[in-house]
């Protein structure tokens, strides 16, 4: 017999509620509700909103973040632009646009450590750091950071000297904040590729510090 | 060393709210400190404790600007939501769901 389809193991594993429609959820719906309506009214192109998935999908990150980093550290005067007027210091690596508008970098320094929070929601500078973290929204993060800033870098792992003096900065929708972790020891004579390799998301935020040379990957 | 980072959107509508924001804001529709002011107010709903900033907070403060500013308003959503859900009923499994497989619609 040639056509004995019927005989065979179906395939698909039929464990769903609905085995003869497809699922949205509630929220899916919800959100597909507000874009068709959107498209209609013509605010919004299916295609601009593809292509902004893939973009911060694709191409913003904080990889953006460290090579401005790893440029403030074999550049002097790249680094006196940065921390003197952010945003076009940061064009100079054509990184810029959506909620980096207006930057502020803040610098570590010896007994010197920043930390930034939005206490409002979730403002984060994305040209630089891509969009942030699930704790970098959450209610914890955001209360304690301003409170006890201490005690949230020790969550992190990170523990000061008592001697360290952290300043918290609260970014907003106007002034979004990055923080310049310090060059690590044993880097003299690095190139800029070799140095962004440091820089983690973390040390740009202030949770963390940019990674020793052993533990580069 | 460390694990890769996830990617920034746990599911494929997060990053539609995603976009359907940044293209609002990028259309004129607000600014950024009009929907960090929303978003704000979404996230301290009335006495209950604050909360997450994440994407499904996003989407009620995206429904909040849209009905204030005249835009969506809530009926409207809703039976359009209604819609999708009907027209998902009626896709067979695997394939694309459209609104035009809603069997209501006229």
């Amino acid at each position: 017999m040639a056509h004995d389809h019927h005989d065979h193991e179906h395939p698909h594993d039929h464990t769903h509620d609905h085995p003869h429609g497809s699922d949205l959820t509630p929220v899916e719906a919800r959100v597909r509700a507000l874009e068709s309506l959107l498209v209609e009214k013509g605010y919004v192109e299916p295609a601009a909103l593809d292509a902004l998935v893939e973009m911060y999908e694709t191409q913003v990150g904080p990889h953006n973040g460290a090579r401005v980093v790893a440029r403030a550290w074999t550049d002097p005067a790249f680094r006196a632009r940065l921390l003197a007027d952010a945003t076009p210091a940061i064009a100079e690596l054509d990184i810029g646009g959506r909620g980096g508008e207006h930057m502020v970098v803040v610098a570590n320094a010896p007994g010197e450590h920043n930390l930034v929070v939005c206490t409002l929601c979730s403002c984060y500078p994305w040209p630089v750091l891509g969009l942030p973290p699930v704790w970098y929204k959450a209610p914890p993060y955001r209360a304690r950071a301003v409170i006890d800033p201490r005690g949230v870098l020790a969550e992190f792992g990170l523990h000061l000297p008592e001697s360290t003096r952290i300043t918290v900065w609260d970014s907003t929708a106007e002034t979004r904040y990055m923080v310049l972790p310090e060059r690590p020891a044993g880097t003299e004579g690095w190139d800029e590729t070799r140095l962004a390799a440091l820089v983690t998301r973390d040390a740009m935020i202030g949770t963390g510090l940019a990674k020793a040379p052993e533990q580069a990957a | 060393m460390s694990a890769p980072e996830p990617g920034p959107f746990a599911a494929p509508w997060e990053a539609q709210v995603f976009a359907l924001v940044v293209s609002l804001r990028d259309a004129g529709v607000f600014t950024w400190a009009e929907w960090a002011a929303a978003l704000g107010r979404a996230i301290r709903p009335g006495d209950d404790p604050e909360a997450a900033a994440d994407y499904g907070r996003w989407l009620a403060a995206l429904e909040a600007l849209l009905t204030e500013r005249g835009i969506a308003a809530p009926e409207g959503v809703d039976a359009r939501r209604d819609a999708w859900l009907r027209a998902a009923a009626a896709t067979p499994h695997g394939q694309p769901i459209r609104l035009e497989n809603d069997p209501l619609r006229s």
